[in-house]
């Protein structure tokens, strides 16, 4: 009796200090924190945040599927507060959680769930997407571009939508060849499938390739490097991974989206929250090791785009909206 | 479908078929012995991260290779001792190993050099390159015997090769030799090789250590020349096709060819579909094209083609006495 006494007492301040504390978490999904891409972005902005205000915050690296619930409870239950996700498929999880924890507030990424202490993030990746398509376009000399997703959920789906538009934007006779990995989680991890895809995409004409596959695009990359072809990074900056050899990569500021809401900490504001191409949340990335493949032309033809869509003139179909897509078929 | 279409798919279908050829043969060594061996996948994934590591460190992929054998070598020693030695359960060592393999080669990679468990890209003489092979560019011209000679059977790298090789080569030890005979009596009656006066433990071993070798040079050609580098679960399941496709090859290094090369076709196919779409003029599914491997080796199982039985002995540990 005395020790479950003193094991209370122990938890209840535990409880409080983490309460006091009030570390922010960041859950990372299957794809792994370091898959240079899209979770990767989100750690970066965990840790620009934890740089600039000298704070902590706990962080769990999904590993398998059967996890999430757990993890996230553990995680609330710690006192952690704001719990950040990564990832769409933490939807029905939270959806079930947070209603559980109504004094922390959780943000998810790329996911909508209509809950009074969520944050909602989305981004419009159909944009970005979109930008990249007609750098694609512009770039391609066979006339024949290709797309490589991940696992095939409409969120991909909107990537490689965009992504057509955009090409058929800037050459109206383009092809696109457009593959995803596979159907479930392990899609986002499977290099060897991702090259043998950019092999076979090679062979069927297309010399440019987008990769929007999490830890699958470095095969993709990779491939294209070996095979003397072009390739379009996703999420995070991925030109440098092969310089010369990435025309371009779309950023999707997933680093921002973390970073300000662990700098709003227990303030955090719920609710949905766009971020789109005129709040700079997704772009296309400019660096050295780009520098030489884009002309002053296609940039040029890029950005006007860019301002078109900013200012509301030009609207990209969004494949999510009604589950069409009006320049590709999957 | 056009002539080109379908060498580049043929292309696609040697490169895919290689590392399930290796660790079927691998598999093959194991279970002709007595000794099952789900723990492919795992040695798989020690290789390609060990492999990649060294290679990268050193800038020699001969290094690199001989490491991935190592590694994958210690983890046939564990299953070996484990199932051997003190008679464990087979199937259970296996898995083991499979789920220390998934941990440990993400954890070291990642202590090495820092970057989620991915090994750093290798380039030059770190990694595997496409051979040419003689007569490929002035044979390119000749109809259909040229450009099938240049696209599908040069310009692999040499580990593909050598797992083509190695089929006539084991299917001459396990026949023609008298270290196959008794292997192979080993998986059926071990008693009968004890009494023979042959050593049942170390006949075991050494097939165990075969199947570390070549799973090595699976693992090796994964990271090393189908890719350059480790990454995190790199094998992708490739280990259990593997044993599938040993069930279909009924346990035979002949028919394992053929096996391995059928799967890697699926798998090439499940990469086209608008191929596939083009030829049969249905939308196939995917997945479907992806399951394809497996639901054939239920029917093998089922007895519909024929009858697959196993080794004897497998799976049971030798007591010499009762």
């Amino acid at each position: 009796m005395t020790f479950m006494k003193s094991l209370m007492g122990a938890t209840a301040m535990a409880l409080t200090a983490g309460a006091a504390l009030a570390e922010p978490a960041i859950i990372f999904d299957l794809g792994g924190k370091f898959d240079k891409s899209f979770n990767e972005a989100a750690f970066n902005g965990a840790e620009k945040w934890a740089k600039e205000t000298g704070g902590t915050y706990k962080e769990l690296e999904m590993q398998s599927e059967a996890q999430r619930e757990q993890a996230l409870r553990r995680l609330a239950e710690s006192g952690a507060n704001p719990v950040v996700m990564t990832g769409f498929a933490f939807g029905d999880v939270l959806n079930t959680v947070a209603p559980d924890f109504p004094d922390t507030k959780f943000a998810i990424i790329d996911m909508v769930v209509d809950q009074p202490n969520v944050k909602s993030i989305v981004f419009t990746e159909h944009e970005g997407s979109y930008l990249v398509g007609m750098m694609a376009g512009l770039a391609s000399k066979t006339g024949t571009v290709g797309f490589i997703g991940g696992m095939d959920i409409p969120l991909i789906r909107r990537f490689g939508c965009g992504y057509a538009q955009g090409v058929v934007a800037a050459n109206p006779d383009a092809k696109v060849v457009l593959n995803m990995t596979g159907t479930t989680p392990a899609a986002w991890n499977d290099p060897v499938k991702g090259a043998e895809l950019a092999k076979g995409q090679k062979a069927q004409g297309a010399d440019v390739i987008y990769a929007a596959a999490g830890g699958t695009g470095v095969g993709v990359l990779q491939a294209a490097a070996d095979e003397g072809i072009l390739s379009i990074g996703v999420d995070s900056n991925q030109n440098g991974m092969h310089p010369g050899k990435v025309l371009t990569s779309m950023l999707k500021r997933v680093d921002v989206a973390v970073y300000n809401a662990f700098s709003e900490g227990t303030e955090m504001s719920t609710g949905f929250n766009v971020l789109d191409l005129k709040s700079e949340g997704v772009g296309y990335a400019m660096d050295e090791n780009n520098a030489a493949l884009v002309t002053a032309e296609m940039q040029a033809a890029v950005d006007a785009a860019a301002e078109k869509i900013k200012s509301g003139e030009l609207v990209v179909h969004d494949y999510m909206s009604d589950n069409t897509c009006p320049a590709a078929e999957f | 479908m056009d002539y080109n279409t379908l060498l580049q798919i043929l292309d696609s279908t040697l490169r895919l078929a290689t590392p399930l050829l290796l660790a079927c043969l691998a598999g093959l060594f194991s279970e002709r012995s007595g000794i099952f061996d789900i723990g492919l996948e795992g040695k798989m994934l020690a290789a390609a991260m060990a492999s990649g590591a060294v290679a990268f460190l050193s800038g020699s992929v001969w290094l690199g290779l001989l490491a991935g054998i190592g590694a994958s070598l210690i983890f046939a020693g564990i299953h070996g001792l484990a199932s051997i030695t003190f008679r464990g359960n087979q199937l259970i060592s296996g898995v083991a190993l499979n789920f220390l393999a998934a941990g440990m080669t993400v954890l070291v990679a990642q202590r090495l050099f820092g970057q989620g468990g991915r090994t750093p890209p290798l380039s030059g003489d770190a990694r595997f390159n496409p051979v040419t092979l003689p007569f490929a560019e002035s044979l390119r011209d000749v109809p259909i015997i040229g450009p099938l000679y240049y696209e599908v059977i040069s310009g692999h790298s040499l580990l593909v090769y050598a797992a083509v090789a190695l089929v006539p080569l084991s299917w001459w030890v396990l026949n023609r030799t008298r270290f196959g005979l008794r292997l192979r009596a080993v998986g059926e009656n071990p008693a009968a090789v004890d009494t023979a006066g042959v050593s049942v433990v170390g006949l075991r071993f050494a097939a165990v250590a075969i199947t570390g070798v070549l799973c090595g040079l699976a693992g090796a050609y994964m990271a090393t020349a189908l890719q350059a580098g480790f990454g995190k679960d790199m094998t992708a399941g490739r280990g259990y096709i593997a044993l599938a496709a040993l069930i279909f090859a009924k346990w035979r290094p002949v028919a394992a060819l053929w096996a391995c090369l059928l799967f890697g076709f699926f798998q090439a196919l499940a990469l086209r579909p608008d191929v596939v779409t083009a030829v049969i003029q249905v939308k196939v599914p995917v997945p479907f094209l992806d399951a394809l491997p497996y639901l054939l080796t239920v029917l093998v199982l089922a007895g519909f083609v024929g009858k697959a039985i196993p080794p004897r002995a497998g799976g049971e540990p030798y007591v010499k006495e009762r």
